[in-house]
């Protein structure tokens, strides 16, 4: 049956987005090329969502971005980012990307090194694990001819399946360890098909930065949409979705207008968007709310990081040979995390970060930054500041922090409370809800979820679900 | 308007789609997936677009008549005429 098109009355729309980060904007973007009437709705004044950048004292931050994963050169063809590219109608130039220099997994006493070529990864773990050489050959078997973006497969565990292959647990959780940080939303564990999305990312494919950090590629999604004639309103979040029976009927807002559409595309999170529904409890889904949340420090520095030795582009560490990767009962676990040296990609003659930059990333309790008062809020930030500075030049061989204190500019530092606020994350759930909906279906008619809990994750992988989000539940059913 | 004609819109759309493709040596009586590297996702966009700027309909049931450009002008030409598709 045809359904309404047009806008009635200025309020009517075909499709409402909820989120303007990557995911809604990728959508945003298909609906409007296709002439859809669509408008996204972001509560925040920024675009981007968790990977977004903000200005603090006359400075840019990228919040996210360490690598941009699934990097490929051009001519590879068939993988993500040539699937967002040309769904989006983008040319590769636009995201202005350049290649890491080289990033290493550490665990005590072993590294792996790898760059944006396999070979390099493989024969490392040839070198440091010789006795899993034909394992890991069958374990890459599987990875190459399995369809981990299937919108059917069943949720499995990826630790279980590996284990059928590969016999040390070294080697397993230093596989793993990259791939939960960069996308698992499960504690120490991850959903198999994710696995392989993610592996695929990061070894197969690899980490790329735009010059300028996300900003361009939110600069160049906003561009496109805008273009088409997508409409958007900032700082104008939904608070209710007002259901009839099982459908949806309007929109309010947190101005307290209404807005009706014949479909919602969410981009907030499962939980998060069916506790909007008006008749929902607000204990739905309490047993699927994520864990796995994190603080992030960045030190600012009047030096490029090369000068201090540190070549290295990301580095993945676990102080243990069994790597944790869940909620910790401290404020924060050290024990295992993710630097990052955004200076160290191959930028290119004469383009250089005008400052120095060394992040650091480390799992969070959220319950546990939450309750604090705001004075122990700030002097904890601090203090853990300095636990992982410490720990992250341990690693990059920077013997005193005395070498580094006088190049220190300034430091900034995110926790999951950040997080919850800036996303809307229950929990401040970096990776949203354990269990994904992967066809984006919710038990209302006609809302849909699109980016982290649908399941594709990075900045590639929630484009690529706003996509066939879009694809799959706004533009091929009318046929 | 000939079957060549429609071959070579759906050429050029798929152009559009697949910038990074090369369209030189397309043959007409192979299956374009077996030339070229187009998924489900580029052929739901090739429906898009004749939808889009012709205004021609392909249901779902159909997809598989655009297999080869051979195909497509077998299947499409008929849609095109109808429509009275007018080239510039
Ligand atoms: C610390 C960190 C580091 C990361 N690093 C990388 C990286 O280096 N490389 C990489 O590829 N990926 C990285 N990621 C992952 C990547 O950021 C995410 O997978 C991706 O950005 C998710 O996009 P999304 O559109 O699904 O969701 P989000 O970015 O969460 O966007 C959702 C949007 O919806 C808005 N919203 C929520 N509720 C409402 C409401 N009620 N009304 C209106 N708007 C609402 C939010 O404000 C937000 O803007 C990182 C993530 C984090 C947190």
């Amino acid at each position: 049956m045809e359904r309404t098109t047009g806008s009635i009355d200025g309020n009517h729309y075909e499709t409402v987005i909820i989120g303007a980060g990557m995911s809604g904007l990728a959508a945003g973007i298909r609906l409007a090329y296709f002439g859809k009437n669509v408008l996204i709705l972001e509560r925040h004044n920024a675009a981007g969502g968790l990977n977004s950048f903000y200005s603090f004292q006359g400075r840019k931050y990228d919040v996210g971005l360490h690598a941009m994963t699934n990097f490929v050169r051009s001519g590879t063809k068939g993988t993500p980012l040539g699937k967002v590219l040309r769904q989006l109608r983008l040319e590769r130039e636009s995201f202005d990307l350049s290649e890491q220099k080289g990033s290493r997994i550490i665990f005590p006493g072993v590294e792996l090194q790898f760059n944006n070529d396999f070979e390099l990864f493989e024969s490392e773990v040839i070198r440091a694990f010789p006795h899993e050489k034909d394992n890991f050959a069958k374990l890459i078997e599987l990875i190459r001819s399995f369809n981990e973006v299937a919108l059917d497969n069943e949720e499995t565990s990826a630790r279980v399946e590996i284990a059928k292959i590969i016999k040390d647990p070294l080697l397993i959780d230093m596989i793993l360890l990259p791939l939960m940080y960069y996308g698992s939303a499960q504690e120490n564990d991850m959903d198999f098909s994710q696995f392989v999305v993610m592996f695929k990312s990061l070894f197969f494919e690899g980490f790329a930065r735009p010059f300028e950090g996300v900003r361009q590629i939110i600069r160049v999604l906003l561009k496109r949409y805008k273009e088409l004639g997508g409409q958007r309103k900032m700082k104008c979040g939904v608070k209710q979705i007002i259901l009839d029976k099982d459908q949806v009927k309007a929109l309010e807002l947190d101005n307290g207008d209404t807005i009706t559409a014949d479909k919602v595309i969410s981009s907030a999170g499962l939980v998060e968007t069916l506790r909007m529904c008006s008749d929902h409890p607000t204990t739905t889904g309490n047993d699927n709310i994520g864990r796995i949340s994190c603080m992030e420090t960045t030190t600012v520095l009047n030096k490029e990081p090369s000068e201090f030795g540190w070549e290295d582009t990301i580095l993945f560490f676990s102080d243990q040979a069994k790597a944790e990767y869940a909620c910790p009962k401290n404020l924060v676990d050290p024990r295992s995390g993710v630097v990052c040296l955004p200076n160290n990609y191959q930028y290119g003659e004469g383009r250089t970060l005008e400052e120095g930059f060394l992040r650091i990333t480390a799992l969070a309790n959220f319950d546990k930054w939450t309750q604090l008062p705001e004075e122990e809020y700030q002097a904890s930030k601090k203090e853990w500041h300095q636990v992982l500075l410490d720990k992250a030049l341990h690693l990059l061989g920077t013997k005193t922090i005395q070498d580094v204190q006088p190049h220190v500019i300034t430091t900034d530092i995110f926790t999951p409370r950040t997080i919850k606020k800036y996303t809307g994350h229950l929990a401040g759930a970096l990776y949203g809800a354990p269990h994904k909906t992967r066809d984006g279906r919710t038990p209302i008619k006609d809302l849909f979820i699109c980016g982290t809990d649908q399941g594709f994750l990075g900045i590639v992988g929630a484009m690529l679900s706003g996509i066939s989000m879009a694809n799959l539940h706004i533009l091929q059913p009318s046929s | 308007m000939t079957k060549e004609d429609v071959k070579k819109i759906v050429l050029n759309i798929i152009g559009e789609i697949a910038p990074d493709e090369d369209l030189t040596q397309v043959k007409s009586g192979l299956r374009l997936r077996d030339q070229l590297e187009l998924d489900s996702m580029d052929f739901l966009d090739i429906v898009m677009e004749l939808r889009k700027k012709y205004g021609i309909e392909v249901p779902e049931d159909d997809y598989s008549r655009l297999e080869s450009l051979d195909s497509c002008g077998e299947y499409l030409h008929p849609k095109f005429m109808q429509k009275g598709v007018a080239l510039a």
